[in-house]
């Protein structure tokens, strides 16, 4: 099955964070409250009401100049999920035609820790009241109607790519091959193991820690 | 824009100053990037702060708040070192080459004809040395010591790389980054463009920063091309469609000005306003403003307007000479209680203007406030804000529930001037009612009252044509945009076309003065065709020139013209300078492409040929603008609060030209060793403003709850200040609490050998929602204004920073 993909290229995203709000517009999601710490990121982390996050990083380059690093993060849809590795129930499936990783009803039956554990990007969470594990579903509604996701819908950059694995991964490629004559260290993060690629132009824990497994 | 925004997508350098475009004009960066992709553009952001533009921009060099006209004079005096200017361009289209009065000087920070007390200029000197026959003289080899460009490169000479980097805070090695980049734009076949917001504007220098770089696109050939132009990005959808309708009290729609009572009558109106040139091959097409003053008066007074009472002329209100009735002084008359109303419609000035303690104060004075918004925000709710006391307030308020732009139709004008139509998308909930429709009711009523009970000077109002009418007690924005466009009002045969009475307008070319038209706004005639069809409707996506004009998707002002100046991006043959983007051409006898600024042969036809720069008098453009009021050529000024005692470049610390505001109430901290810090205030992507729409949505306020202040890892250290740390911030008008936000996107600046610190806060917040979102920046913010515009100099004041429980403590 070569099902869907979706490309996230850091190195257009202004971290409008169009992707966050919409994501939470489709999928009936609210705003949590939240306090400002001393950063643009809120909320703070993933949530069962908050299945994208743009996360932010900032630091300073060897020049002294300062960088800033988005990173629009979500679940990858691992081609072979390590979240589905202690699911005996058929809790989580795998979306025949898209490919998409699902978390059914069921899943508030499965041992939390140990599915957020298996998963080498800390994406699951548990809604606290009902225990169902949640994350992104790749808006599979929105696929069975023709349409993209709704963060892809949104992105106003063309950060957000989405479309067949196959035409997908081949844009990865080229894009990287273009990338790499301004940013040597431009790469594509597990393109082979993950549906969602993420495309960076600097080492990958300079966006977050758990960008590349 | 002098383009638009697809139109980005054409540049090879896209320089974006007093603008953080990726954040404020999200949608902006679409063709940003993509000039990136397509072209190989580079990206440059010049701004105080590391951004979210920024971190997209190929290079970013910060600047000192308020210093963007000593950065960019670098630039001028290294396009000149350098012969990086475009020489053809200069001498053909731009007043370069023409020859400056000799009385014309500048000494230590002054232009000549200055009058200190009354802090003015007399321009006379600020002109050009004519021949006989009225035609201005010229020295296309650029060698005359008193042409344009000599006396630039004289005038920019002073500003030099350590001078600049001295003044703005930016290292050497960063200005000639940044000037060596964007110069390379000055070739015939490359485009820069420029992309700034409010960054630039409020400033005491504002209008003078805009100069600045038209100054430098002019050198450089890159306006009227594409890829190229000088481009504001304007704010919500329709701040150009408001702009172009006059939503400034010194001007009428179409940008015609507001007559003054040196103007008594409809001639000398005319006269005064109609610029003349005896240029020979100039358009000089404000010539036509007869046509379309006219026109403007038979649409507000229909047939109460004949030629023998001046078409009613004597109904429109005078300013007195020289008066100033921008906001800041509508306020301070309303704070020394000389105004007894005010009638507040979707705005929030008890969180937007500046020094906003003091407007919350005079809101208290008046006898009532009528505000109309979606929710209700600090304006309306004045009377209970903190430290208020509602018992000793005697305003009574009205607060209106208005309807949001998507429950309205009619159109909507975005920076690139293209109306677009829009539709009723969803019905006001509730008793709430377009601000439009408000307002027609309001007039109505009050010309039934006239009619019936008479009063003072009742004929301005009786005589209005208000017959907008949606039959329902609304307006119909239709019939409104129609009235806009302009009707023919009598049959009529123009160059043996025959029109018919009640037709609209297809052209501003077929306005006339006799009475015959008329025509709400000039610019928008043509929006509508002979046939009534309404042209901004179109959804049209055929781009035959592949230059992303879209000519025929919605309409734009001037008639459907999508490059203003276009015929500057022909040679005087009519040839594109860049033949791989060639916006317009003239081939086989006639234009292709955009819609070329006027019918005429190219300039090479002595004859009939027209120069490019129509709306100028001369037909070309100005690198010596005598029309500002603080001088021809852009000069640095320090911002009225800087961290300096004096100013750099000269003996005149801050602007020439400024009003200063007296009462006690104002008070500006000017070398005041309590305030050491420089601060602006800016918004960030997730609120709108004052934050007044945006902050009852929860999405938004959860991505950004509450009040921040941005500060450098350097300054938080010397203060100790932890990130996330409840700190407040002090000007000498107000105190703000707020959160630490420390980064690594400010950095101290070294400003004449010392170091000076910089912060930053957005206006997105107010006391009345969320409850702990904090209050507006704008408590701080001086009340003082850009000398022509008077836009407030919200970018550059000083304030100090301590932690809340050091303040607490300092306190008692």
């Amino acid at each position: 099955m070569q099902g869907k993909s979706m490309i996230v290229d850091t190195s257009l995203c202004t971290a409008c964070r169009g992707c966050q709000v919409a994501c939470k517009q489709w999928h009936g999601l609210p705003g949590t409250k939240t306090k400002q710490t001393g950063t643009y990121q809120n909320p703070p982390d993933l949530s069962a009401d908050t299945y994208k996050l743009v996360r932010f990083a900032e630091g300073r380059k060897e020049d002294g100049k300062p960088y800033w690093h988005f990173f629009s993060d979500s679940c990858r849809h691992c081609l072979d999920p390590g979240c589905m590795a202690g699911d005996q129930n058929n809790s989580i499936v795998q979306d025949k035609r898209t490919g998409a990783v699902l978390y059914t009803q069921g899943t508030r039956k499965l041992n939390y820790r140990a599915v957020r554990e298996g998963c080498p990007y800390n994406i699951p969470r548990q809604d606290p009241r009902s225990k169902v594990l949640c994350k992104c579903d790749m808006c599979i509604d929105r696929l069975r109607d023709n349409m993209v996701p709704a963060c892809v819908q949104a992105c106003p950059t063309g950060a957000l790519h989405f479309g067949d694995r196959r035409r997908i991964l081949h844009k990865v490629a080229l894009r990287v091959v273009e990338l790499k004559k301004h940013y040597p260290k431009a790469r594509a993060l597990n393109p082979q193991d993950v549906r969602v690629v993420y495309i960076v132009t600097d080492d990958p824990d300079t966006y977050f820690e758990l960008a590349e497994a | 824009m002098t383009n638009h925004w697809i139109d980005i997508i054409n540049s090879d350098c896209v320089l974006i100053m007093g603008s953080n475009a990726a954040e404020n004009h999200p949608i902006s960066f679409k063709w940003v990037l993509r000039a990136k992709k397509k072209n190989g553009a580079k990206i440059i952001h010049v701004d105080p702060r590391f951004t979210r533009t920024s971190a997209r921009a190929d290079f970013h060099a910060s600047l000192r708040s308020g210093t963007d006209i000593a950065f960019l004079g670098g630039m001028i005096n290294y396009i000149l070192a350098n012969r990086k200017f475009f020489q053809d361009y200069v001498v053909n289209y731009t007043n370069g080459a023409f020859l400056v009065d000799q009385g014309f000087s500048f000494s230590d920070g002054l232009f000549s004809g200055y009058d200190a007390t009354a802090r003015k200029y007399d321009k006379a000197t600020w002109s050009f040395q004519k021949d006989a026959g009225g035609v201005v003289k010229k020295d296309p080899t650029l060698k005359d010591p008193r042409c344009v460009l000599r006396l630039l490169q004289k005038h920019y000479g002073r500003y030099d790389l350590d001078k600049v980097s001295s003044i703005t805070g930016t290292p050497v090695e960063d200005l000639k980054a940044v000037y060596e980049m964007y110069t390379a734009t000055g070739k015939a076949d490359k485009a820069g463009t420029i992309m700034y917001a409010l960054g630039w504007t409020q400033h005491t220098v504002g209008t003078q920063n805009i100069r600045t770089m038209a100054i430098i696109q002019l050198l450089l050939g890159n306006i009227g091309v594409c890829g190229g132009g000088v481009n504001a990005l304007r704010g919500e959808p329709n701040v150009q469609g408001s702009t172009d309708h006059c939503i400034l009290y010194h001007i009428l729609p179409g940008y015609m000005k507001a007559p003054n009572v040196a103007m008594p009558d409809l001639n000398s109106y005319i006269q005064t306003c109609t610029p003349k040139s005896d240029e020979p091959q100039s358009a000089n097409w404000w010539g036509n403003y007869s046509k379309y003053i006219v026109s403007l008066l038979k649409s507000w007074y229909r047939d109460a307007a004949t030629q023998d009472n001046d078409f009613c002329y004597s109904h429109v209100p005078k300013l007195d000479v020289g008066q100033n009735t921008s906001i800041m002084n509508t306020f301070d008359l309303m704070y020394e209680g000389k105004m007894k109303g005010y009638i507040c419609l979707a705005q929030n000035p008890a969180c937007s203007m500046p020094n906003a303690g003091k407007v919350r104060q005079a809101l208290g004075k008046l006898d009532w406030l009528v505000h109309a918004n979606i929710f209700d925000n600090e304006t309306p709710s004045f009377w209970h804000a903190p430290g208020m006391d509602p018992g000793q307030i005697k305003t009574e308020v009205f607060l209106l529930p208005a309807a949001a732009s998507i429950e309205k139709s009619g159109s909507l004008t975005n920076s690139g001037r293209w109306v677009q139509w829009k539709y009723v998308a969803a019905q006001p909930p509730g008793q709430a009612i377009a601000v439009g429709d408000m307002v027609y009711r309001l007039v109505a009523k009050l010309k039934e009252l006239y009619k019936k009970e008479g009063g003072t000077a009742p004929e301005p109002i009786q005589d209005l044509y208000w017959d907008y009418g949606d039959g329902k007690g609304g307006f119909d924005p239709l019939a409104t945009a129609k009235a806009i466009n302009g009707f023919f009002l009598e049959d009529a045969t123009i160059k043996g076309k025959a029109y018919k009475k009640g037709q609209t307008v297809p052209s501003f070319g077929l306005l006339t003065d006799d009475g015959k038209t008329s025509a709400g706004n000039w610019l928008y005639t043509g929006m509508f065709n002979l046939a009534g069809e309404n042209l901004s409707a179109r959804r049209g996506k055929a781009d035959p020139t592949g230059l992303g004009l879209y000519s025929q998707w919605a309409w734009c002002w001037p008639v459907n013209r999508r490059v203003l100046y276009n015929r500057a991006s022909v040679d005087p043959a009519g040839r594109p300078y860049n033949p791989a983007r060639p916006l317009i051409a003239w081939k086989d006898g006639r234009w292709v492409g955009d819609v070329p600024d006027g019918p005429w042969p190219p300039m090479a036809n002595r004859q009939k040929g027209k120069l490019p720069f129509i709306m100028k008098p001369h037909g070309v453009s100005s690198i010596f603008g005598p029309g500002l009021v603080e001088g021809p050529f852009p000069e640095h000024y320090e911002p009225v609060e800087s961290p300096l005692p004096g100013n750099p470049m000269s003996g005149q610390r801050i602007n020439p030209a400024v009003k200063l505001f007296k009462g006690a109430a104002d008070p500006y901290a000017i070398n005041d060793p309590k305030f050491p810090i420089v601060c602006s205030t800016y918004t960030a992507t997730e609120h709108w403003c004052t934050g007044a729409i945006t902050r009852w949505m929860s999405w938004l306020t959860e991505a950004m709850p509450q009040a921040y202040v941005e500060i450098s890892r350097e300054l938080a250290e010397a203060k100790g200040i932890d990130n996330g740390d409840k700190v407040r911030v002090l000007s000498k008008r107000g105190a703000v609490d707020c959160v630490a936000m420390v980064t690594y996107r400010l950095r101290p600046f070294q400003v004449q050998g010392k170091p000076v610190h910089q912060v930053g806060m957005t206006f997105n917040y107010g006391w009345r929602f969320p409850p702990d979102a904090g209050d507006s920046a704008n408590l701080l913010t001086p009340t003082v204004g850009d000398a022509n515009t008077m836009a407030p100099e919200y970018k550059a004041f000083m304030v100090d920073v301590v932690k809340v429980e050091e303040a607490k403590h300092h306190a008692g």
